[in-house]
């Protein structure tokens, strides 16, 4: 809400600079949001008065004009066709800081010879002044304009804009920023005194208001006003309608609107007579009833609409906008004002569903208090009377079928102290209450009888009143205490105990960690998943997307992986390896969707040779594995890789991660055709492991075992096998071998002295007794039967 | 056995040094010890056994002389060794220089998402104070979201956070978004526990608007909670004012002001002392000398009635934080949009 500061001063005396006022304003009421200035003239330009107009003696076009500006006279060279004696006009003194008429630029005014004749000042026009580019003329101020005067403090403008609180009905007003003002520096507010008198047949006698649905509107107002003269409202009255944004349209809706900015209420002005039936009824919309509104939209109106309707018809959407019929014209004469307050929820949702939000929808959303209705109308028809000539016709008709008690409670001090942790005095306390408008007594032995305001429907327990006495005594007297008292609940976290330690492996093995986007596109998320899939569980979809891009809740996250990788190797020279813990979301009937937890690991790029530098090599396979594999040791965990197929990976290199018999994840090099997709042109691996199954196979640490402290046996075992047998399964056989406790293998070759077809595989074997140092023959005999075991299962053969 | 006279010994000291002179590498040094101390060849070795033959009345003069020589030889032959050894290292030192200044063997470097590690630090601050995590669903009810914080459908608080809904209808209504804030789980944690409550809840939220530099439609928050007998608004400040020194440095404060949201009340926007101008303003503080941190307050006591809780005994205090405005003003980072660019030129700054 925009508040010019000269309105506001109108209510309270404003005493601080307005850079502390809405330092105030923004740390015990709302914020301030800007300071905006007009005017920002210097000191050098003031109010002048024209004492006399003569001829230059060198130019025909030129006048010599004497200004009085209060303390001096000063004659200086003028050449604007509308220069006259009498006239108050803006004059600039030498030094003044001024847009420059010719060239639109800044500039000092300075004292030069114009023709012969020295002149050290200027009558301003409104281009150099910076207020518009008219500069045929000079600007001529209103005959009342105080001569000597600094212009900025005569037609400078400082406006607030304020931020409000969607509680906070009044802060919509200017009375209501008033009433903080005053609370916040100890002074009073001013209100207008109301008062106007009234002419022939009293309202209720001439117009019938009926209420259909009091739970949309608690109250409806209506007063008639006659031999309204319709025109342009005053200037003072145009001035600050334009400073706070509002913009002037006739004497009559200036007038409703400028009261609404006064007090928050918004008003409606009907033409009386196009009011059939000389009644108002406030009802739901019937079905197929239309209303053009006054921006001249045809509107279909749904039932639960709530409408203002004569005798017959709708003549305007309650709360939101009027009818372009009933509108008030210059052929006008009687109006009918509307005061009323209607239900937020419901002028919200009909105000959502048109998309017409308005300066008063914005006002009825929040709550406004049926006490209001009334004030702003008499205020209304006052400014009518004095300002358009209105004859106003005694009373209101006022229909508020359950008028609102106000709102009283006690508070106690032991619960303000509970809520804020300090104790605020009485007196203090009263003070600030009452600054603010509320009625309240001391009640001993510790509580405060509060009666609130009509103003405040946001206050109604004794925390508000904790929250009214701190925001206004301030919060640097509160201490800083911690919590103590008894220890809470332990909440076991497995799942973010593991993310972060999978987090920590990944990174120390060399990995950046990234975190990608949630909603992604229907196209990114086939090309990582199988079409069945994508229908059998379709992604859940946003209904408001920001971008097509952005629009589904993603069922995988390779994609997104995938193009963080894309971007980077377009960049990056050498190897790129990263990872993300994010979740999947997996659409479950009738719930919410399950919110499935998944490491996704992408590796690209060229490896990096012994300075660091990328080399000629890709990084392949066996770049991710190491990866996953320093994962999976740090968790103490064994699982088995087995040759597997999967959408968007390259069969022959892809292999399904194994943990007790479940799949938790899988390995692969990204198929080339996917790859493209991503703009990658390069070979990339890819690993996923889903977060919650490996939760399932953690061990609990309660396995430790005492090592022997007797030295192993090592001995090298290579043996040639069919090419297409898994290394896994050659190893397995000798770990199964008698004193054996680990088996590394060193070197898989294929090549001149191994047939074709077959590969030799070089295992480092450990022999080892927990008790005893073993015997040459014990070694020897276990590695005969492990190497017949070989030849018998899996036809290997001893290199 | 040759018996040499006493003032033959002389002469075999002077060609045992001479000798030993003449040594320069281990291999010569084993030659000469073989000749003049071995057992069986060497000639000094001889020349001590010799004393046994000598006749009683010279015995006791030449075996002075002789076990004097041997000594003596013997210290200049370890000496020699000692001498070698030590030439041999400095041969090594000589030979063996490298370059230090040649790069080592580059092992790799990953680094966590800066979003993870002021997260985590957010954490520590507040698990010092008891806090303990609870996290909770993104994609939430608009029930969690909104209505038990007291915020009805068609509530004009509603502006305050736009929303993304999921597209799934139920009677009309669609009942399920993305999380806009992490405070559902307030509710949630509070229905699944009984006073006393101290949680933080991480994780990612989500706003339906434009993105700019410090605006993004996906970020974390960490939400905290507690709720017990005697908790105020002094152990709000107290406790904020432990995570803005443990984040921003030990002689940091916070300032509170009034704010608003329908779930608390009083409702507050904290503040810390700007750490790079302290105070003077600058670009951070837009010149106020302070810098907007968060939003908090004390729980509504309908909030802690919409769960069960007796509002007269207990209350409680919430706040939400926005992990990438702290990370981004930690680490003076001017774009949020960087944090999902994921730019490895970006991730390795941290």
């Amino acid at each position: 809400m925009k508040v010019p500061l000269k309105w506001l001063a109108e209510y309270v005396p404003l005493t601080l600079p307005v850079e502390s006022l809405a330092r105030k304003l923004t740390l015990g009421a709302a914020e301030v949001e800007e300071i905006i200035r007009t005017g920002a003239w210097d000191e050098k330009v003031r109010v002048g008065h024209v004492l006399h107009v003569e001829p230059h003696p060198n130019a025909d076009r030129l006048r010599l004009v004497t200004v009085d500006l209060g303390d001096r006279r000063q004659r200086v060279v003028c050449g604007a066709p509308n220069v006259a004696t009498g006239q108050r006009i803006a004059f600039g003194e030498e030094g003044a800081r001024l847009i420059s008429g010719k060239t639109g630029e800044s500039m000092v005014l300075k004292a030069a010879p114009v023709r012969g004749i020295v002149s050290a000042g200027m009558v301003l026009s409104e281009r150099e002044l910076g207020l518009s580019e008219a500069h045929e003329g000079i600007l001529v101020l209103p005959p009342d304009a105080p001569i000597g005067t600094p212009l900025r403090d005569y037609l400078g403008e400082t406006v607030l804009n304020m931020a409000a609180w969607s509680n906070r009905p009044d802060l919509f007003s200017i009375i209501g920023v008033a009433r903080e003002i005053a609370a916040l520096t100890g002074a009073h507010v001013r209100e207008p005194s109301i008062d106007y008198p009234t002419y022939g047949a009293p309202a209720d006698a001439r117009i019938r208001v009926t209420i259909d649905d009091p739970e949309l509107c608690p109250r409806y107002t209506a007063m008639l006003i006659d031999h309204v003269q319709v025109g342009p409202s005053p200037a003072w009255m145009q001035e600050r309608l334009a400073a706070a944004g509002m913009r002037p349209i006739n004497n009559v809706v200036d007038i409703t609107n400028y009261v609404m900015l006064e007090y928050g209420q918004p008003l409606h002005a009907f033409d009386a007579t196009k009011i059939g039936g000389n009644q108002i009824v406030v009802r739901r919309a019937r079905p197929d009833e239309r209303l053009t509104t006054l921006d001249g939209e045809d509107r279909e109106l749904t039932a639960g609409m709530l409408v203002i309707a004569d005798a017959s018809r709708p003549v305007a959407l309650a709360g939101v906008m009027g009818g372009l019929e009933s509108e008030v014209s210059e052929q006008t004469a009687s109006v009918l004002l509307e005061s009323a307050t209607f239900y937020g929820a419901s002028v919200r949702r009909t105000a959502a569903r048109l998309r017409m939000r308005s300066e008063a929808s914005m006002r009825f959303e929040k709550g406004l208090p049926p006490e209001l209705a009334p004030v702003a109308a008499r205020r209304a028809v006052q400014l009518l009377a004095e300002l358009a000539g209105g004859q106003p016709a005694p009373g209101m008709v006022d229909a508020y079928p359950n008028p609102h008690a106000p709102v009283t409670f006690i508070a106690s001090a032991e619960r303000l102290h509970r809520v804020l942790g300090i104790d605020i005095p009485a007196g203090r306390a009263l003070e600030v209450l009452r600054a603010l408008g509320f009625e309240v007594e001391w009640q001993p032995p510790d509580s405060y009888a509060v009666s609130v305001p009509y103003w405040r429907p946001d206050v109604r327990i004794a925390d508000d009143i904790a929250e009214e006495l701190i925001r206004i005594v301030g919060y640097d007297d509160l201490p800083s205490t911690t919590v103590h008292g008894r220890t809470p609940q332990a909440i076991p976290q497995p799942a973010r105990d593991l993310r972060e330690r999978v987090k920590d492996i990944l990174v120390e093995a060399g990995m950046h960690e990234i975190q990608t986007y949630a909603l992604v596109s229907l196209e990114q998320l086939q090309r990582v998943q199988p079409a069945e899939e994508l229908a059998l569980t379709p992604p859940l979809r946003v209904a408001n997307p920001m971008s097509a891009e952005r629009e589904l809740l993603r069922t995988s996250s390779r994609g997104s992986a995938l193009e963080i990788l894309a971007r980077n190797l377009r960049v990056q020279r050498g190897e790129v390896a990263l990872f993300e813990t994010s979740v999947t979301y997996q659409r479950r009937e009738g719930d919410l969707p399950e919110e499935r937890e998944t490491l996704t690991a992408v590796i690209g790029g060229r490896r990096l040779d012994r300075w660091g530098q990328p080399s000629d090599e890709p990084v392949d396979f066996f770049d991710a594995k190491g990866y996953a594999e320093a994962l999976f040791a740090h968790l103490h965990l064994r699982p088995s890789w087995e040759v597997t197929e999967e959408h968007g990976l390259l069969p022959g290199r892809t292999a399904a991660i194994r943990l007790g018999g479940q799949d938790v994840g899988v390995i692969g090099q990204v198929h080339p055709d996917t790859a493209a997709q991503f703009d990658i042109d390069s070979d990339c691996l890819l690993f996923e492991v889903r977060m919650d199954l490996l939760l399932q196979h953690l061990h609990t640490g309660r396995d430790y075992q005492p090592y022997s402290t007797v030295p192993a046996v090592q001995q090298d075992l290579a043996v040639i096998v069919d090419a297409a047998t898994p290394a896994h399964a050659v190893r397995a056989v000798i770990l199964a071998g008698k004193f054996v406790t680990s088996v590394r293998l060193f070197d898989e070759y294929r090549g001149p002295g191994v047939p074709e077809g077959r590969k030799s595989l070089a295992f480092a074997v450990a022999f080892q007794d927990r008790e005893r140092t073993l015997t040459e023959d014990e070694v020897s005999g276990s590695r005969r039967r492990i190497i017949a075991r070989l030849e018998r299962e899996l036809g290997a053969a001893l290199r | 056995m040759t018996v040499l006279p006493v003032a033959e010994l002389e002469n075999l000291r002077v060609q045992a040094e001479q000798d030993l002179a003449q040594v320069t590498d281990d291999a010569a040094l084993e030659a000469w010890r073989i000749r003049y101390l071995s057992r069986g060849q060497g000639r000094i070795t001889a020349a001590v056994e010799a004393l046994r033959s000598i006749a009683a009345d010279q015995r006791r003069e030449y075996g002075q002389a002789v076990n004097a020589l041997k000594r003596a030889v013997e210290e200049q032959f370890t000496a020699r060794r000692e001498a070698l050894a030590r030439r041999r290292i400095e041969d090594t030192v000589q030979r063996g220089r490298i370059d230090v200044t040649l790069p080592g063997r580059p092992k790799p470097l990953g680094r966590l998402h800066p979003t993870t590690q002021t997260l985590r630090d957010m954490i520590a601050a507040f698990q010092e104070l008891g806090f303990n995590v609870a996290e909770g669903p993104e994609v939430e009810w608009d029930w969690y979201n909104f209505s038990k914080l007291r915020i009805p459908p068609d509530h004009p608080a509603r502006d305050m956070w736009d929303t993304f809904w999921v597209d799934v209808e139920h009677e009309g209504e669609r009942p399920m978004l993305l999380r806009t804030h992490t405070s559902p789980n307030q509710i949630r944690v509070m229905e699944r526990q009984e006073p006393p409550v101290r949680v933080l809840v991480p994780g990612r939220c989500y706003r339906f608007e434009a993105t700019d530099a410090t605006h993004e439609w996906m970020l974390t928050q960490v939400e905290l909670l507690a709720v017990d007998e005697g908790i105020s608004l002094a152990d709000l400040k107290g406790t904020l004012d432990h995570f803005a020194k443990r984040m921003f440095g030990p002689d940091r404060q916070v300032m509170l002001h009034h704010s608003y949201f329908p779930f608390v009340e009083p409702g507050v926007e904290v503040a810390v002392d700007c750490f790079l101008c302290r105070g003077d303003g600058c670009r951070t503080c837009k010149g106020s000398g302070w810098i907007e941190i968060l939003g908090a307050g004390m729980v509504h006591p309908e909030a802690l009635e919409g769960v069960g809780y007796d509002s007269r005994r207990y209350t409680g205090f919430a706040a939400g934080i926005g992990v990438e405005r702290i990370a981004m003003l930690r680490h003076g980072i001017d774009d949020i949009r960087e944090f999902y660019r994921n730019d490895i030129r970006f991730l390795e700054q941290f």
